[in-house]
């Protein structure tokens, strides 16, 4: 540390310099950048966190693509296009907050904060309004799934009363040619059977024995369901997937908000200044890797072709 | 360390002051408009039917682009000292050997694990 900065630190960091540079550092530097080499550990630690989520992801969508090509007709691909401007704008900002700081730009430094918290919850705010929708039309995560409504919002006969009418071709269960057995049997005997086949919305043909082939290819291809289709079996499994990455990104936006309003507090009260912004350098680090997560989410879960 | 000299002076025009590179407002809205402008396109290269597996490299290589713009300007990566990239590194590192591996190994598995009594699996 025989720099010139490094000299001028140890000459006056501890008299005329911040607060919150703490005597076990050699200065204002030395504690700036073991806290970045602590964010970026932080970091790629948060990647492998993640990494188990995408891995289900890639596996469950390897075996079963056509539940994915189905499945993400229900989600609102202008309301994950709108998360995702909402994150990049409070990605610019968190950046700009950092830049703010170093040139000691005060009232740019909180409004920065500021609108990236308002982003945050805007964030999380649309995000409760997808999360209430899938709650209300009955699209949650495994045997939770039970939708009254086909992606398209057309009805969709709930599985248990398919059994009690007699086989209501329009509902496009296609339970007729099962022998008198309860939907419910017909339905495990058809998946299992043929790993892929979906043993509904095959109205006409003998239930179960369904030769799924073609079917499944034309899945795999994303264009072999309509909008309007009962699901395939094991739909839900999509959205066990769905809840359980933007649930924990929902959580780690959560934690962010909740950081950047300690923030904006310690901005209020002049902690920063171009010699101690540490905090606010890591929290955007921290809030870019949200982001960073999310670009993949969006196409991943709502941008499936 | 050498390194504190490097970032106090600057060099190549960059702002260098005080603990670490400034971001320019012009390098700050240049990436935050290419990552919309490159949202809007990733949302309109969904609507063109390209084959199922070749929309979804589209996808991923915008995000990609995407992702590595954020990593190089929003979070400094490119002004800022390389091992903080192997760190960050090593994490992507572990995805891909962890992804990698698991996706070698998936034709090892029952695809399908829901018992059916008349239709057991072969011994």
């Amino acid at each position: 540390m025989s720099t010139q900065l490094a000299d001028s630190e140890d000459q006056h960091g501890h008299h005329h310099g911040s607060p919150f540079i703490q005597h076990h550092y050699d200065n204002a530097q030395h504690q700036f950048d073991s806290g970045k080499l602590g964010i970026w550990a932080f970091l790629a630690q948060e990647i492998l966190f993640f990494s188990a989520l995408f891995v289900a992801y890639m596996l469950y969508r390897a075996y079963h693509p056509e539940i994915f090509a189905y499945a993400h007709k229900y989600l609102d691909t202008t309301m994950g296009a709108i998360n995702t401007g909402v994150l990049i704008v409070s990605s610019l900002t968190a950046a700009w907050a950092v830049r703010c700081a170093q040139k000691n730009q005060q009232t740019g430094l909180k409004l920065c904060l500021l609108v990236t918290i308002l982003c945050s919850f805007g964030f999380l705010g649309i995000k409760y309004i997808e999360y209430s929708h899938k709650f209300h039309v009955g699209t949650l995560w495994g045997a939770k799934f039970q939708p009254h409504e086909a992606p398209d919002g057309s009805p969709l006969a709930p599985e248990g009363k398919e059994t009690a009418k007699p086989g209501p071709p329009a509902a496009g269960h296609g339970t007729t040619g099962a022998p008198g057995g309860a939907a419910a049997a017909a339905h495990t005997a058809g998946q299992t059977a043929s790993g892929n086949t979906p043993p509904l919305g095959t109205a006409g043909s003998p239930g179960g024995a369904v030769p799924g082939s073609d079917r499944v290819k034309t899945d795999a291809a994303g264009h072999g369901h309509a909008a309007s289709g009962p699901p395939p079996p094991n739909t839900g499994m999509f959205f066990t997937i769905y809840f359980a990455m933007t649930g924990l990104h929902g959580i780690h936006v959560l934690v962010g908000a909740i950081i950047f309003i300690w923030l904006l507090i310690r901005a209020m009260k002049g902690h920063f200044t171009p010699e101690y912004y540490g905090p606010i350098d890591y929290a955007a680090l921290y809030w870019h890797l949200v982001d960073l997560i999310w670009i993949y989410l969006f196409p991943l879960l709502y941008l499936i072709h | 360390v050498a390194h504190h000299g490097h970032e106090k002076h600057g060099h190549g025009g960059h702002e260098e002051h005080g603990l670490a590179h400034i971001a320019s407002v012009k390098t700050l809205l240049g990436t935050w408009g290419i990552l919309m402008v490159l949202t809007v396109v990733t949302v309109l290269a969904t609507k063109v039917d390209l084959g199922s597996s070749m929309n979804l490299v589209v996808a991923m290589v915008i995000a990609t682009i995407k992702a590595t713009l954020v990593a190089l300007y929003f979070m400094h990566l490119r002004y800022d000292r390389l091992f903080h990239t192997v760190v960050f590194a090593s994490g992507l590192l572990g995805l891909m050997l962890f992804a990698g591996v698991v996706m070698l190994d998936r034709g090892e598995y029952e695809p399908e694990i829901i018992w059916d009594a008349e239709n057991p699996p072969e011994p």
